[in-house]
């Protein structure tokens, strides 16, 4: 079996920066981290390789310094890794990106299943899965919680608040995977000596046959105007003292406005 | 602080146990030793690591290296649990002697298994009567066809129960005393083999303390290990090459219950200033620090020194084990004291690090065997 699993490079909590002009993310200029949730679809599709037999291809895009984060999933349990990488992708929302990973998905064919993780703790739109799905006209199952093959079939069980639902389904088809559901394994030592001497596939545009309409800030409709810290009018009052004339001070704010 | 030219093997080893650390041991480790518990997960996070497999040839599916890399790998878990560290070097002590002197049709049955961590090993000496005096050992091996029969009583036995793969120092030739020992392996399910209670501990309490108890247990006869006689030679040189690691275990426990201590001082506020400002709390510090690294460059240099194939290996062993042992029990107690009533509180982690201290001081031979193996090799040595 082929398992494709998409993962994101995402600035590393905490070093983010934006770019006055786009007000897109500056990704060139922070610390890039593997998108924390891919890695429980990552885990999936490894768990599955390692009972059904295959392959897990990671698939990428990004700059190029992203490699590394493609090297760290080789370690995690990935055979291939691609990168795709152009200027031409500078920009891309969640339906440009979507169109450059279908593009790139074919590519790869034939394959089982393409997995991602729910959503990217950066744009947290939970939309490249169902996208992604889409340009390829493929099924699309979100919030996956377990996966497994059955007669021919797949069946999944997805995660809803308060119940769970088991569906049937025939693949090729995207799936995206709900935080937490597995134990994401630590890298392996064995992977992490391999890796050293290979470098991942990049692949560009032109590689992707992309038509450039529909990739970048060019084929994004979503275009970010600004962006801002909302501001909430506090009435803030710093209490100054000793730590025991503070306490009283607070305690009998508290009191007055009823709040204990 | 002190430089040790680690190669790049070596840094990605030290970075990958300590992601273990901080992921899968540090945010349960309370629990752990409050409920005594054995957790299945970190030892399952070390597996998919391939850590099972440091030592383990590669022909065997494991990475081929030595020592050295135990060491830094039991070091730098123990920082973090000395007694998942145990478990781990524990899995290790009974894995040597099939690897020291295992057959071929041995190895190639276990050690791929031992090098993926899908079994763990256990390592099977002490008895009731037979303790610091190993010889006095009564479990016997009788032949019985194709087959030997022991019976027999193994107590202490670390990973007991949770090992698949048990090597047990038995009695062929109770006439000739020691050289009438031998080493079998003995699997977990071989008939007249029971596991007995887990024994309540004071520290290392994430790992695993049985009895074994031996019952007419009838082993097929390829399961000896070497020839029959050689039970106590295969002990003492596995211990020759275990006890470097308990020197590397006393090391991570060391460093991790004084970066704890100093972690207060630095922030402790007392008499209007941080705790460390005071000369006998910062020299107490520098004292653990001097004393963590002389531990650790005895502890390093043993290790490359039975990498590079020495023959004399049994007292410099020892002294890593004995002096990095007592080096952490002083540590642990001094991390206690600097923390005072923070210290002492079973929320706050240092008098964990205490309490599992002490057994490395008594467990892989006691100190005090330590220095009788240190003053024996040193008279070796001089009898010129």
């Amino acid at each position: 079996m082929h398992f494709i699993v998409c993962l994101k490079p995402v600035p590393k909590p905490g070093a983010v920066k934006v770019d006055p002009e786009t007000h897109t993310l500056r990704r060139e200029s922070a610390e890039l981290i593997l998108n924390p949730p891919d890695l429980y679809a990552l885990e999936m599709a490894v768990a599955l390789k390692e009972k059904h037999g295959g392959k897990v291809t990671a698939l990428m895009m990004g700059p190029p310094n992203a490699a590394d984060l493609l090297r760290e999933a080789y370690a995690l349990g990935a055979d291939e890794m691609v990168l795709l990488s152009d200027r031409a992708f500078a920009g891309s929302d969640t339906l440009a990106t979507s169109y450059v990973l279908s593009q790139a998905i074919r590519k790869l064919e034939p394959y089982d299943l393409v997995l991602m993780g729910k959503a990217s703790i950066d744009g947290e739109t939970a939309q490249v899965g169902p996208e992604t799905a889409a340009w390829l006209k493929q099924p699309s199952l979100t919030q996956v919680k377990a996966l497994w093959p059955e007669d021919g079939l797949w069946v999944a069980v997805r995660f809803f608040e308060g119940f769970e639902e088991e569906v049937e389904f025939r693949g090729p088809a995207v799936i995206t995977v709900e935080p937490e559901v597995n134990e994401p394994r630590p890298p392996s030592l064995k992977r992490m000596l391999a890796v050293r001497a290979l470098e991942p596939r990049v692949l560009s545009a032109e590689d992707l046959d992309c038509n450039l309409e529909k990739t970048g800030l060019a084929g994004s409709p979503t275009q970010v105007l600004g962006v801002f810290t909302p501001s909430y009018d506090r009435e803030r009052e710093v209490l100054t003292g000793e730590a025991e004339e503070v306490v009283e001070k607070l305690v009998s704010l508290l009191r007055t406005r009823g709040l204990i | 602080m002190l430089d040790y030219f680690f190669s790049e093997e070596e840094r990605l080893l030290i970075d990958l146990v300590n992601r273990i650390g901080r992921d899968y041991i540090a945010p349960h480790v309370r629990e752990w030793d409050e409920n005594e518990a054995y957790d299945l997960r970190p030892i399952k996070a070390l597996a998919q690591a391939d850590l099972f497999g440091l030592v383990i040839p590669e022909e065997y599916g494991g990475l081929g290296w030595g020592t050295m890399a135990l060491c830094l790998a039991v070091e730098h878990l123990s920082k973090y649990c000395p007694g998942v560290a145990t478990t781990y070097a524990a899995s290790f002590l009974g894995a040597y002697p099939i690897l020291l002197f295992g057959s071929k049709a041995q190895k190639e049955k276990y050690l791929p298994e031992v090098a993926a961590g899908r079994k763990l090993c256990a390592f099977a000496l002490t008895e009731p009567q037979a303790g610091s005096d190993a010889a006095a050992i009564r479990t016997r091996a009788e032949h019985d066809g194709e087959h030997y029969v022991l019976n027999g009583i193994k107590q202490w036995i670390t990973n007991g129960g949770i090992a698949d793969i048990y090597i047990v120092i038995a009695l062929t030739d109770p006439k000739k005393g020691a050289r009438g020992a031998s080493a079998f392996i003995v699997e977990k399910g071989d008939p007249g083999f029971v596991v007995g209670r887990k024994e309540k501990k004071m520290g290392l309490r994430a790992s695993v303390t049985t009895e074994l108890f031996f019952t007419h247990c009838r082993i097929p006869k390829d399961r000896l290990l070497g020839r029959e006689g050689l039970g106590f030679i295969v002990a003492m040189k596995t211990l020759d090459y275990a006890r470097v690691g308990v020197g590397a275990q006393a090391v991570g426990l060391a460093q991790g219950a004084m970066e704890l201590a100093l972690k207060h001082a630095r922030t402790r506020i007392q008499f209007g200033q941080p705790i460390y400002n005071f000369q006998a709390v910062s020299h107490t510090f520098a004292e653990m620090a001097m004393r963590i690294e002389a531990a650790r460059a005895l502890v390093y240099q043993t290790a490359r020194h039975l990498d590079s194939g020495a023959k004399e290996i049994s007292g410099p062993s020892a002294m890593a084990k004995a002096f990095a042992t007592d080096v952490a029990m002083w540590v642990a107690e001094r991390a206690v004291q600097m923390m005072g009533g923070y210290g002492y509180m079973r929320d706050y982690g240092a008098e964990k690090f205490m309490r599992d201290a002490k057994c490395l001081q008594i467990y892989e031979g006691t100190n005090e065997i330590q220095r009788n193996v240190i003053a024996r090799e040193l008279l070796k040595h001089y009898r010129d």
